[in-house]
């Protein structure tokens, strides 16, 4: 497990942009001043007629985008997690959302592992902001490769998206499923409990198992990278199935997965379910994986709450 | 010209009859920003604007984007009056089901994109200008502003961003009546040196009687001809205009007249 592939999705979204951008000349993209460090550079180098950088201005920029998508433009969106939701938050529900126009928000640097920019930059409650708009569909990819297929299916499906990417290299996980919008699926089967997990917390939850495995335990690992529609027909299965669910984010506990999963349960097949993701508190600097440790988010934590739940 | 000028003060009265109208069944909406901008909206739907009726979606028409959302009734009434639906549409605004929703809705034909939380819009007509470059297309943007939204800081964004991209293709209206909800705007937030500020944002500015056809449409054909960056007519208005009790009443902005005072500003404007 430790020699897969380390890739940064945000590297793929530029690569994959690219190539979007060639097929399809309604494809127009916008940045904020970081198009760098999103790889929307690889775009603009390529469709600079086609690219507008708008500077340090997140609302101007949802604004412009929603224009350029009533006039038949499909626009992708990027900047920093943080500042792609809460600043422009009115505009993305009042003008994007509301209007149900084609705007695909992509923002990289999602989560705590943005690492030692520390807790203004980290975002943590993006999905939770969002996740109550009507139409936005929401997408956090496990890896680089998913990630490349969320962004396909985004310029496929009419209306507004928002796909979450990181900062850091991600191991690429072996023997996905076809990206499905909508539809979770089991990477790992198990006995004693559900692991339900998106983003980069699908790889830290099968070396969780790994850890569990040794102990005599098992879990079903279910990729859950479509928060928005979320899989109630398959969360239900396996609400039934295991009686016992943990979800893993790395987000706040309040408002993303572990809500979302609560919402369907509570609604239709009532157990018990426990959450590994941030307890309502700021971020900070360190390094990705001091974060990960000291925010109880990694696999060894993963791990030791699935134990408790077997046991409980 | 002079012939072209009566006919459209003829439209403006008709508009202005079916706000208080609409406002005074809807029994609620906003009719102070609605009838200052009236003269406004009526040159741009009857003189300025390239656009079809019969065909909303054309792609090569011009834009028309409220901000002001909340001032939809004026448009809502000129639409009507072009054509773009039954004018029995106008009698359900505000109730539930209608196709004219209390802020500004893309629903109705001939609305591109819905508002009504202040501050947005320049950046949507920017999208538009942007998107009728990239097309190739000669069509023109036209964007409503109200002078109180104009304190949102996203205007200035836009406003940046404007002239950095040379939209010459868009022409932004600000309607200054100089009042807002909670008073006169240069007491609770000070606009002003108003043009000085869209002149160091890059803009061509130009300043009028907002009630003056006349100037109005000379101020449109000068944005016209305007190249390389985009034009704001400050539109000087007065809130309330047409109706005596409520030109200048703060109170007006966003309350309707009652069925008494809807008869009495019918019959202060006189007949279609």
């Amino acid at each position: 497990m430790s020699n897969r592939e380390l890739l940064y999705a945000r590297d793929v979204y530029g690569t994959v942009l690219k190539e979007l951008g060639k097929l399809y000349p309604e494809i127009v993209v916008l940045d904020a001043d970081l198009s760098s460090s999103t790889r929307t550079s690889l775009f603009a180098k390529e469709f600079p007629h086609r690219f507008f950088n708008v500077g340090v201005a997140e609302q101007n920029m949802m604004g412009i985008s929603a224009g350029l998508a009533s006039c038949g433009k499909v626009v992708f969106v990027s900047t920093f997690a943080m500042f792609a939701t809460a600043r422009p938050l009115d505009q993305i529900r009042n003008t994007i959302c509301y209007n149900n126009l084609n705007v695909k928000i992509v923002a990289t640097h999602g989560g705590i592992t943005v690492g030692e920019d520390g807790a203004s930059h980290q975002a943590i409650e993006d999905i939770a902001f969002l996740r109550s708009i009507p139409n936005i569909k929401i997408i956090v990819p496990c890896d680089a490769p998913e990630s490349a297929e969320a962004i396909k299916v985004a310029y496929k499906t009419e209306g507004p998206f928002y796909i979450r990417l990181g900062r850091a290299k991600v191991p690429t996980i072996e023997n996905k499923k076809d990206f499905v919008l909508g539809e979770g699926y089991v990477l790992e089967e198990g006995k004693d409990l559900a692991i339900i997990a998106c983003g980069i917390m699908v790889n830290e939850a099968l070396i969780a198992n790994q850890i569990l495995k040794k102990k005599g335990y098992s879990a079903t690992i279910v990729n859950m990278h479509t928060i928005k529609p979320i899989d109630k027909k398959l969360i239900t299965t396996l609400a039934r199935e295991y009686k016992r669910l943990l979800v893993c984010e790395e987000h706040q506990s309040i408002g993303g997965l572990y809500s979302a999963v609560c919402e369907v349960v509570a609604d239709s097949e009532p157990v018990i379910v426990k959450s590994v993701g941030v307890k309502d508190r700021f971020g900070q600097s360190g390094l990705p994986q001091e974060l990960m440790d000291i925010y109880e988010l990694s696999s060894i934590y993963i791990a030791q709450r699935a134990e408790e739940l077997i046991l409980q | 010209m002079e012939e072209k000028i009566e006919a459209l003060r003829i439209k403006a009265k008709q508009i202005r009859r079916l706000i208080i109208e609409m406002l005074g069944k809807a029994k609620s909406g906003h009719p102070g920003g609605s009838l200052s901008s009236v003269e406004i909206v009526t040159c741009l739907y009857f003189s300025v604007l390239r656009h079809n009726p019969k065909q909303p979606n054309w792609p090569e028409r011009d834009r028309f984007h409220l901000s002001k959302g909340h001032c939809c009734p004026v448009v809502y009434a000129a639409l009507a009056l072009c054509g773009y639906f039954d004018r029995e549409e106008l009698w359900k605004l505000r109730r539930l089901g209608a196709m004219l929703q209390g802020h500004f809705d893309r629903r109705v034909p001939g609305i591109d994109v819905s508002s009504g939380s202040l501050g947005q819009g320049l950046s949507v007509a920017l999208g538009m200008a942007l998107a009728g470059k990239l097309d190739n297309k000669d069509y023109r943007v036209y964007c409503l502003l109200g002078d109180g939204e104009i304190q949102e800081g996203n205007i200035w964004e836009a406003a940046m961003a404007c002239s950095h991209f040379k939209v010459d293709n868009l022409c932004a209206i600000i309607d200054y009546n100089g009042f807002q909800i909670d008073g006169r705007v240069k007491d609770v937030m000070n606009l002003e040196p108003l043009r000085d500020k869209w002149l160091s944002f890059g803009w061509n500015v130009i300043q009028c009687d907002g009630h003056s056809i006349e100037e109005l449409l000379n101020a449109f054909e000068q944005a016209k001809i305007t190249k390389d960056k985009p034009t704001v007519i400050i539109a000087h208005t007065v809130k309330g205009k047409g109706v005596s009790f409520m030109e200048g009443v703060v109170d007006f902005h966003g309350r309707a007249p009652t069925e008494e005072e809807m008869k009495l500003a019918l019959k202060e404007l006189g007949d279609e």
